[in-house]
């Protein structure tokens, strides 16, 4: 019962967990707007979250070792820097900063929907769970 | 929580952005300051940004790295009659360049704007996610 509750839940919790992430990296690139030489990053969000399902940590992320059985696998770090990838810009700048404003701020909001989605989604799975268990 | 590393990014772009205006007032405001403590004429002041690490999940901040002294060469005006003249009746006027300047403002407040933006909705994602399952 359980494992199927969890399995329900999973999906979206990844999905957040991803999201975040993701929203941080935006978050990053959109404070180094004005740093000479930084270069803007984004994930892989298909591959990072088939990541994060499958729960194998992405290349260069850590996990805990696992001894016995019984030992819980805890959450894996999703993408380290190592699965961050580089942008390529649309327009050079001769600073040799990469990070085109605008975009950053559209990619940001879409990942701001994204994420509220999903949220509504696991708000309404847990509704829809409460209501089979309160009948 | 990712999420909260936003607050710490957007505070530190927004902290290197404020130091970056107080450098155009400073700048603005000793536009003609022909002399200092030291005696010589103000040089325009430009701040350095450098990136730095946040949280362990490929997070990056800004820190004002130096703020350094402007090269560009002084001012040189021809004004015998004023008492800082030199033997050729030059005055050395700071270097500052009030149309960059300006241009600096708008961009330090534009960017400022976009990080408290940044952090507002973050804020919001937050607090719902608190409210998550009510």
């Amino acid at each position: 019962m359980l494992t199927r509750l969890d399995e329900t839940l999973n999906f979206h919790a990844q999905a957040l967990r991803v999201r975040e992430q993701r929203q941080q990296v935006l978050a990053s690139n959109i404070a180094n707007a004005d740093t000479p030489n930084y270069k803007a990053r984004d994930l892989d969000f298909k591959a990072a979250l088939e990541g994060a399902l499958k729960g194998t940590p992405a290349a260069g992320g850590t996990r805990l070792a696992t001894t016995a059985p019984g030992h819980l696998s805890g959450s894996p770090a999703l993408a380290a820097d190592a699965q961050l990838q580089y942008r390529t810009p649309a327009q050079g700048n001769v600073d040799g900063n990469t990070v085109d404003v605008d975009a950053e701020r559209a990619a940001f909001a879409e990942n701001t929907v994204h994420y509220e989605f999903n949220l509504t989604r696991l708000s309404m799975q847990i509704k829809g769970l409460l209501a089979a268990i309160q009948g | 929580m990712s999420l909260l590393n936003v607050f710490n990014i957007a505070g530190s772009a927004m902290n290197a952005q404020s130091q970056r205006l107080n450098t155009v007032a400073s700048n603005l405001a000793n536009a003609d300051s022909a002399t200092g403590p030291d005696g010589k004429a103000y040089r325009a002041k430009q701040v350095v940004f450098n990136t730095v690490p946040v949280g362990e999940q490929g997070g990056a901040g800004v820190n004002v790295a130096a703020v350094i002294e402007d090269a560009s060469p002084m001012k040189q005006v021809y004004d015998p009659k004023h008492p800082l003249a030199d033997d050729k009746g030059y005055v050395t006027l700071p270097n500052v360049n009030v149309v960059e300047e300006m241009v600096n403002m708008i961009s330090a407040s534009r960017s400022y704007q976009s990080n408290v933006e940044m952090l507002n909705t973050s804020k919001t994602l937050l607090l719902k996610t608190l409210n998550l399952g009510q």
